[in-house]
């Protein structure tokens, strides 16, 4: 039986909402050209082949199922009570393959010397083995690369069938619908077609023997180390996808309806409304983000802890916690766009078409809804991608000053603000902040790449 | 002209009451004055009367906004609003529940805030404005294509790598300035130059792109043509006319960054 949390529910309600708009948008004549300029340019397709993994990561990680209804083995692995993600299942190995400290990527000790009892009794200042971590080896020094190779080479080649199986069919189809011959395979070698074939099927490429090599490592090392208790940090980083990207747009569409209404009604009916609506948005413009969320935090952190009973689960306190922040952080950015959709609705409600519906007697809900806000479309989508990746990186910064996600949640933020202080550490501990810069860039970089082609394609300004 | 400038500050009269009013209600109407003994008291071992004498010692026993036991005007002086929220308009800024002086904390902190923004600002706009000027000046060449992707590259980087990257190698591996801490006098400079590099490269990426995009929007115009159909070198064009023309959306959209620059990156930075 599957147990969903609240923000499980909005993020599919995100998702379902966000790709109607789409399939919608799709459809409009008028948005046709733009979206055919995306779709032929290899920059936004290629972004597109790195996110919709994140996004099947963090869908698989919203599916989430009640740890008493396994039955069996499963149950007793299962030691909380906590509801476990589709991906928690997927991944069982990594998440209980908890090792005692410390232990560098790809290791097979702990990365700390500590004092050891020898069988024959003698004690020695070295490093133990790990529990889980290369523990199928038996003599490590010797074995470790050959079998890190051929476990690479392994991955690589399931990486790449899997690449051909999927992109076989794609293939056959294009070659099909083209009028068949060797022509249109020659063109997808050079580069020549309209949809960028090559870049996709390359970066495709590319990303499933990456994926295949981190299943083959991650089946008996910790590709990534372990963090201080021992957890696995490939596992943690792959958990944090959801809380990025779930702020990355819940945020965002939980507050597109204000922005929408209060823009739309303040550029069309000016006068007191616009007045009322300017005042409201400048006074909370004015007053510096970080501090009002860190208010709205504190309050929504007391008002928690006096409602202690409706919160009995740890997972709950910290979903909740979790959309009180995009609440808070989409309360805080809804302005921006607001203003956008004020100055372009002003500009519409002169132009000639809207004039004559007002002739003709339309109401003016009507005009609103058929007219007006169909065509401010492009501004909500471009705000969406464009706020995404800046979303991404505000969390981390504000779990970084402790106001961000609760800190049980697995997100980037909480990675780096415990990673900080292992900088200090003699010898260094560098891959928990690495793992999280790269996981981060990973989703930030394609995102922005993705947004600026959104930006040119439907930016009426640019002509080009 | 002046009546213009008169008019703007006079809006900031309803801007600042909406504030004060929008952190009075966030603090004490959201936030009862009980929560706030709860959770200095302590979560779980509370009582009625430790709690009745936690919000009388603060003041915070008042009714909101009208006492109806009080007389005359005191029926709307002896509230919470007036006591704790309009004093914030003479300067009054009280003793935090810790018992500091927030006033002379303001004083005393605000001094090392803007040391760092206004020379982060400054430098900040110069690198910005000299990156994108050189991209222009290349524009329609590699040059230009790969360094726009770099921008993108640079933005997508979180501004904690920057800061604990910067603090890592500047600090650490070389030890060339102290990592934290402040003096005042010329002394401080020694604390200054690290957050203001940091803060520096951390605003590159976005900031060449947005003045590129400027200066891209303005070298379409036909003033521009004109001055180049004249036979003025590209350099004089860019310098005297693009950069002249960008410089008014740059002035009046960059010098509001400043107070959000402070709080910004004075945030991960104290922690």
């Amino acid at each position: 039986m599957p147990q969903l949390l609240p923000t499980d529910v909005l993020f599919f309600l995100t998702i379902f909402g966000l790709s109607g708009l789409l399939i919608y948008s799709l459809g409009q004549t008028h948005l046709r050209r733009p979206w055919q300029k995306v779709f032929q340019s290899a920059q936004a397709m290629v972004s597109l082949v790195i996110l919709i993994p994140y996004l099947l990561v963090a869908v698989a990680d919203s599916i989430r199922f009640n740890p008493a209804s396994f039955e069996g083995e499963m149950a007793t692995q299962a030691a909380s009570s906590e509801p476990l993600s589709l991906l928690d299942l997927g991944l069982q190995r990594l998440r209980l393959s908890v090792e005692k400290t410390y232990s560098a990527p790809l290791a097979v000790e702990l990365h700390a010397r500590e004092m050891m009892r020898l069988p024959d009794g003698r004690e020695i200042w070295s490093t133990p083995r790990l529990r889980y971590g290369g523990s199928h080896l038996i003599d490590p020094e010797g074995e470790r690369m050959a079998d890190l190779l051929r476990r690479a080479m392994k991955g690589l080649l399931n990486g790449a069938l899997i690449w051909l199986l999927l992109s076989l069919p794609l293939l056959v189809f294009y070659v099909l619908r083209t009028g068949g011959g060797r022509r249109p395979l020659l063109e997808i070698a050079l580069g020549q077609t309209r949809f960028p074939w090559r870049a996709v099927l390359v970066a495709a490429l590319f990303l499933a023997m990456m994926v295949g090599v981190l299943k083959e490592w991650a089946a008996v090392y910790h590709v990534l180390g372990t963090d201080k208790v021992g957890a696995d940090v490939l596992y943690q980083s792959l958990k944090s996808i959801r809380t990025g990207i779930l702020i990355g747009t819940l945020t965002t569409v939980a507050t597109l309806p204000l922005s929408l209404l209060l823009g739309i009604l303040a550029g069309y009916f000016r006068g007191w409304v616009d007045d009322v609506i300017q005042y409201l948005y400048t006074t909370l413009n004015a007053i510096p983000g970080v501090l009002l969320i860190a208010a709205a935090m504190l309050v929504m952190q007391a008002s928690m802890a006096r409602h202690e009973a409706a919160f009995q689960s740890l997972s709950l306190r910290a979903d909740v916690r979790l959309l009180a922040l995009c609440l808070i952080l989409g309360l805080t950015s809804w302005t921006g766009l607001c203003r956008l959709l004020r100055a372009e609705t002003l500009k519409l409600r002169d132009l000639e078409y809207v004039q004559a519906a007002k002739v003709l007697g339309v109401s003016q809900p009507l005009i609103l809804f058929r007219h007006i806000l169909p065509n401010v479309f492009h501004l909500v989508l471009i705000a969406v991608a464009l706020d995404f990746s800046s979303l991404v990186l505000a969390e981390a910064v504000l779990s970084y000053v402790n106001i961000g996600v609760d800190p049980t949640t697995e997100s980037w933020g909480n990675m780096i603000n415990t990673a900080r202080l292992e900088m200090a550490r003699e010898p260094v501990v560098w891959w928990s902040l690495a793992s999280a810069f790269g996981f981060m860039l990973g989703l930030v970089l394609p995102a922005n790449l993705l947004a600026d082609t959104l930006r040119d394609a439907f930016d009426p300004r640019r002509v080009s | 002209m002046s009546a213009y400038i008169l008019r703007r500050l006079l809006t900031t009269v309803p801007l600042l009451i909406g504030i004060n009013l929008l952190t009075f209600v966030l603090f004490f109407v959201i936030n009862t004055p009980e929560d706030m003994a709860r959770m200095h008291l302590g979560q779980k071992h509370v009582t009625q009367e430790g709690m009745a004498k936690w919000t009388h010692e603060r003041g915070y026993d008042l009714p909101l906004f009208y006492n109806d036991q009080a007389e005359g005007l005191d029926a709307l002086r002896k509230t919470i609003f007036v006591e704790k929220s309009l004093g914030l308009f003479l300067f009054r800024f009280g003793h935090s529940d810790a018992g500091r002086d927030i006033g002379a904390d303001i004083r005393q902190r605000m001094g090392p805030s803007l040391a760092i923004a206004v020379p982060s600002l400054i430098v900040g706009l110069l690198l910005d404005i000299s990156l994108a000027l050189l991209l222009v000046f290349f524009r329609l060449t590699y040059l230009e294509v790969w360094g726009a992707a770099l921008c993108i590259f640079l933005m997508s980087i979180s501004t904690l790598f920057y800061i604990i990257g910067g603090q890592f190698l500047v600090g650490k591996c070389l030890q060339w300035v102290p990592i934290s801490g402040y003096e005042s006098g010329l002394d401080a400079i020694r604390f200054i130059i690290l957050p203001v590099l940091i803060g520096t490269f951390a605003g590159v990426g976005s900031g060449v792109r947005w003045y590129r995009t400027l200066f891209l929007e303005e070298i379409e115009k036909d003033y521009v043509r004109t001055a180049r159909a004249k036979g003025l070198s590209e350099t004089r064009v860019l310098m005297v006319h693009v950069l002249k023309n960008a410089m008014i959306p740059i002035l009046t959209v960059r010098s509001m960054p400043l107070i959000s620059k402070i709080s910004r990156l004075s945030a991960p930075w104290f922690s």
